[in-house]
């Protein structure tokens, strides 16, 4: 049981058929399986512990995530938005490493403990190197993916994903060869997220040609899925948001849309207009709303295509409603909301969302968050009503969800803290239209400090980068604290409502 | 030979191959009317002519009660059984594609 199983199968049921398009450059599933067979033995004999991929989408991602399931070395996709600091903390914790980056930027890690290659120079050492059938290292339980998360605590956690976590997800929601000859899915997504890594091994499982987008730009995303004849295509709501736009402001027509076929989104709250717009705008196109986690090797609930449809227009308002929902559990998923203190709540109680199942890891390498009989507490809030609808209402923890990145406040007050004229800060969520969430800072200044709004903005762009720039902020006397001394945050937040 | 689950067996008279899914006891498991051998044994067995009925990549292969479970990974003309049933296809849900 390894996920190099499942583009082994694919290249032995169609050799010949496009697995993937990036940039104009065609990989057959046979020269796919060929190349990841070679990468296998390339990271096997070069004695690293871990393979990393620093980079966006290109055809090194697929080739290395399979190439280190067959030699059974953990894969980290790391985020090449990272700081520079941020980044040396997660290079530390993966030594010895295999690290493949931009070809540009080879050179800034050239003291770290194992191997850096640039993208290109490494694909073209598969091309030239002999043929490799390399046996495949089969352990269940090894580590097929190690991902770092944001944590609350601002330091990433490393979620570990084995290969029968994977495997089961795979298996269990994805029907070998099920896609036609035709078929094709947009991915734009960045390969270190969650969504990025299910997006290739259900598209090699279903033999869906992947077609890769290294940076989304909404017209560059709309010319691709004309250019390229895209059915399928997985967005996070931003991406939707800016899409509606680029083609409600005319910079392209719908029309050119015609080979899409359906639509699957996630990552974040989709906000309800927006979703009923894009509804409107393609309604030729079938929309699922999938819900899931790293912990839980991705989706776990899904809103399919003929709820959206039947949900937009009805009359019952408690139908209509289910398009702010994430539909229902997938058949080997089991959901549970409870309280507090762990007890399980009836229809419609809010409380934080437990899952189980054989997808679900819910394991760090720092510890095991799985409970008693394998349930996994999301620290993901919200409520199920009779029918089974799951509707999310907010992270029970604090993390902030900008355009499906989640921002740790820790993040940005630790950089505020270090500020002599602050006193106390606290990063919240707010609902944004563009965004699904946006920052909100609540600041109390010390006595005499004349920081304004526009320099704290300026710390914090050159500090970490843009994305965590507020929406707003506001000066305040004090924040509230609880008695004992817990920072309340959702007082702060009902200040921005 | 102990069947658990990830497990990739070859069968002994064509070219197929099986990953267990689902476990269950006992070596009544056959391709063909033979014994599956394990990945490294390459033997070659006369086939069973009235076991020959085919699997195909991809489908996953259950006895009726659902005790065992198999995927099939590389195909061939011989036809699973476990203990004298021969297994049956089992539809995959079809969900609509999330990733």
């Amino acid at each position: 049981m390894n996920i190099a199983l499942f583009l082994q199968m694919a290249a032995e049921a169609c050799p010949d058929r496009v697995a993937l398009t990036h940039e104009g450059i065609h990989y057959s599933y046979a020269a796919l399986y060929e190349a990841a067979n070679k990468a296998a033995h390339r990271f096997s004999v070069s004695d690293c512990e871990f393979v990393s991929v620093l980079d966006v989408s290109s055809p090194a991602v697929p080739i290395s995530l399979m190439g280190a399931a067959m030699a059974g070395i953990p894969y980290v996709p790391l985020n090449y938005r990272l700081s520079e600091q941020q980044l040396g903390d997660l290079l530390d914790r993966i030594k010895p490493v295999f690290l493949i980056v931009d070809d540009h930027k080879a050179a800034d890690f050239s003291d770290i403990e194992g191997l850096v290659e640039g993208r290109q120079t490494f694909l073209t050492s598969l091309e030239m190197a002999p043929v490799e059938h390399f046996s495949c290292i089969e352990d269940p339980s090894a580590v097929a993916i190690q991902l770092f998360t944001s944590g609350t605590t601002g330091t990433p956690k490393a979620a570990l994903l084995r290969h029968e976590h994977l495997v089961s997800y795979i298996l269990g929601s994805v029907e070998f060869m099920g896609a036609a000859e035709e078929q094709a899915t947009l991915v734009s997504v960045p390969p270190y997220h969650i969504a990025g890594i299910s997006a290739v091994m259900s598209s090699i499982y279903a033999c869906r040609r992947i077609v890769q987008l290294s940076n989304f730009q909404a017209l560059e995303w709309l010319n691709l899925c004309s250019h390229e004849q895209v059915t399928n295509a997985f967005v996070v709501p931003t991406m939707m948001t800016r899409i509606i736009d680029e083609i409600e402001n005319n910079n392209f027509s719908a029309d050119a849309l015609g080979s899409l076929v359906a639509i699957a989104y996630g990552g974040g709250k989709m906000p309800l207009p927006v979703i009923e717009h894009a509804l409107d705008l393609l309604p030729a196109v079938s929309f699922t709303n999938a819900y899931g986690l790293t912990e839980t090797s991705s989706t776990v609930t899904l809103l399919g295509p003929d709820d959206h449809r039947e949900a937009v227009n009805h009359d019952d308002s408690s139908i209509r409603s289910r398009l702010a929902s994430v539909g229902k559990a997938l058949p080997s998923i089991e959901i549970e909301i409870r309280d507090e203190q762990g007890r399980k709540l009836e229809h419609h109680e809010a409380g934080e969302i437990y899952v189980r199942g054989p997808q679900v890891s819910g394991e760090y390498l720092e510890r095991n968050a799985l409970i008693e009989d394998g349930w996994f507490p999301t620290r993901d809030a919200g409520y199920m009503d009779e029918h089974g609808y799951l509707y999310l209402s907010g992270r029970a923890d604090d993390v902030i969800v900008r355009g499906g990145e989640n921002i740790s406040p820790a993040e940005i007050e630790d950089i505020l803290f270090l500020n002599s004229g602050i006193s106390d800060v606290a990063a919240v969520a707010i609902p944004s239209q563009q965004w699904g969430e946006a920052i909100a800072l609540a600041v109390v200044l010390k006595p005499k400090a004349d920081l304004t709004a526009e320099a704290i903005n300026a710390l914090i762009r050159s500090e970490l980068r843009s994305s965590r720039v507020p929406e707003v902020i506001h000066f305040v006397e004090e924040l509230p604290y609880n008695e004992a001394g817990k920072l309340l945050r959702r007082v702060i937040k009902s200040w921005f409502s | 030979m102990e069947l658990k689950p990830g497990l990739r067996l070859r069968s002994a008279v064509c070219d197929a191959e099986v990953m267990v899914i689902k476990a269950a006891a006992g070596d009544g498991l056959t391709c063909g009317g033979e014994s599956f051998l394990e990945q490294a044994q390459d033997a070659k067995a006369a086939a069973n002519p009235e076991h020959m009925h085919g699997c195909v990549i991809g489908k996953r292969y259950v006895n009726e009660a659902e005790t065992i479970e198999l995927l099939c990974i590389k195909s061939g003309e011989g036809s699973l059984y476990y203990n004298s049933d021969e297994l049956m296809t089992k539809d995959t849900k079809k969900l609509p594609s999330s990733d």
